[in-house]
């Protein structure tokens, strides 16, 4: 349906737009790309008086790669990831989660800061924030704070942004080279939010897994990083019995609740499959009995 | 309560102003504002495509943009694909191919690909699937639509070399 009435406002500045919120902030929403917004917009699930549309605002769709990592400013969107020619290098896990982001369309407008703020617990962008332990920089009244990814997520659609605070960058750590990684999800249609998904990385240290990062998405109000799968892995060579040791302890360490999508059980079988794959896939390994 | 805000941007090259309620998608506005009824609204909240437009070069959902937000842009939609009433070398392909039935899922199919040849004029089948996949349509089983984009590749191919 219609969206409800509202007004709108477009600062052309940063300090504009915290101001305005500073003033509003209960009552304004702030609007990106609006690729999910509007949708909660049209739905009514979401009724602000004022949009706050920060979407040309300057120096926020930006990306820089370093020696500490990869900077993306909050206005980045998915196909600015996609089409870049360092990225695969720099940071294959995320190149690779922003493939499965939604669709094509959605992708050339839908942004990073946007999905970190929407806070969807099946999105894929929470989930790699997570697993790989970036901060979130967010601007608001008193100056800007740095937020750990695993402290942002509070609730399914809900973060610790106050409502004077919107997200300008997220920092992602340096990948290092040679780190073994897989991304996996699954939809019943393609571009459909994921039933779960799974991201996984680690280093090799004389032919056994290191530093093993594992996290899920949509299958808790939040995406959840799973360190009993990451300790099945740490100190071991990948092999067949550590893969399944791994895909158990995903298996035990959540319980989604039922929703008309999938019951939980359903999720929670299927984080087990998709974590065996994943840790396979990143192992270079094929399992009897998996695709 | 709202106001309405003006907007001002261009439509298959023609420049149009209008005043609209801060709610307004931008696919209602060029509908019902600007008259532009071929971009069809199908769902309202950005999951079944009929409503596909280029926008400042690249596809979006025109019931995912607020009119307000496209002040300023470049958008084309169905009725700029083809020049007077001669078909494009794409909307040419649909017809070769029976690449529609009902018609209704058309307008938003062939801006999709339109937006997709022109910056990827290579796309394979498998490619070609994937982007479409934003784009339902419940009549064809999409194999004509796939069939006739694949042709129409050529003619995406020689019109950028010839820009070259």
């Amino acid at each position: 349906m219609k969206a409800p009435r509202f007004d709108y406002v477009r600062p052309d500045r940063l300090e504009t737009a915290i101001a305005f919120l500073a003033e509003h902030g209960d009552e304004a929403q702030v609007i990106a790309g609006g690729q999910s917004l509007v949708p909660m917009l049209a739905f009514r699930l979401a009724a602000p008086r004022f949009l706050v549309d920060i979407g040309r605002i300057p120096g926020l769709r930006c990306f820089a790669i370093d020696a500490d990592g990869i900077r993306l400013g909050a206005l980045t969107r998915w196909r600015d990831i996609e089409r870049n020619d360092e990225l695969p290098r720099a940071h294959p896990l995320l190149v690779e989660a922003t493939r499965h982001i939604a669709h094509y369309q959605i992708r050339n407008r839908g942004t990073v800061g946007g999905s970190l703020a929407h806070a969807d617990p099946a999105a894929e962008m929470p989930g790699i924030v997570l697993t790989c332990e970036a901060e979130i920089v967010v601007a608001g009244r008193s100056g800007q704070r740095i937020v750990p990814a695993c402290d942002f997520f509070t609730g399914a659609l809900m973060t610790v942004l106050r409502p004077d605070e919107l997200i300008v960058e997220v920092r992602l750590p340096r990948w290092r080279s040679g780190r073994r990684w897989a991304f996996r999800e699954f939809a019943r249609r393609s571009g459909d939010f994921a039933l779960a998904g799974i991201s996984v990385f680690y280093d090799i240290e004389n032919g056994r897994a290191l530093n093993a990062h594992i996290g899920a998405i949509g299958v808790a109000e939040t995406p959840v990083r799973l360190p009993a799968a990451e300790a099945a892995l740490n100190g071991k060579p990948i092999t067949e019995p550590v893969i399944r040791a791994a895909g158990a302890a995903a298996f035990e360490s959540v319980d989604p609740a039922d929703d008309i999508h999938a019951p939980g059980d359903y999720r929670r079988a299927l984080l087990r499959v998709l974590t065996e794959r994943a840790v396979a896939s990143a192992a270079g390994l094929a399992l009897k009995g998996s695709a | 309560m709202s106001n309405r805000e003006k907007v001002r941007f261009k439509v298959n090259g023609k420049t149009y102003e209008t005043a609209v309620e801060p709610r307004t998608t931008l696919a209602d506005c060029l509908r019902h504002d600007l008259k532009l009824t071929g971009t069809h609204v199908g769902c309202e909240h950005g999951v079944c495509g009929a409503c596909t437009v280029i926008v400042d070069g690249l596809a979006a959902r025109s019931c995912l943009i607020f009119a307000v937000q496209a002040d300023g842009v470049e958008i084309t939609t169905v009725e700029g694909l083809s020049e007077g009433d001669s078909l494009s070398p794409l909307q040419a392909a649909f017809r070769k191919h029976h690449a529609l039935q009902c018609g209704f899922c058309t307008a938003g199919i062939l801006m999709t690909a339109h937006s997709l040849l022109t910056e990827e004029p290579d796309a394979d089948a498998g490619r070609i699937r994937e982007v479409l996949s934003g784009n339902i349509c419940r009549c064809t089983g999409y194999v004509q639509i796939v069939e006739a984009l694949l042709d129409a590749r050529a003619a995406y191919k020689m019109s950028r070399e010839a820009e070259r």
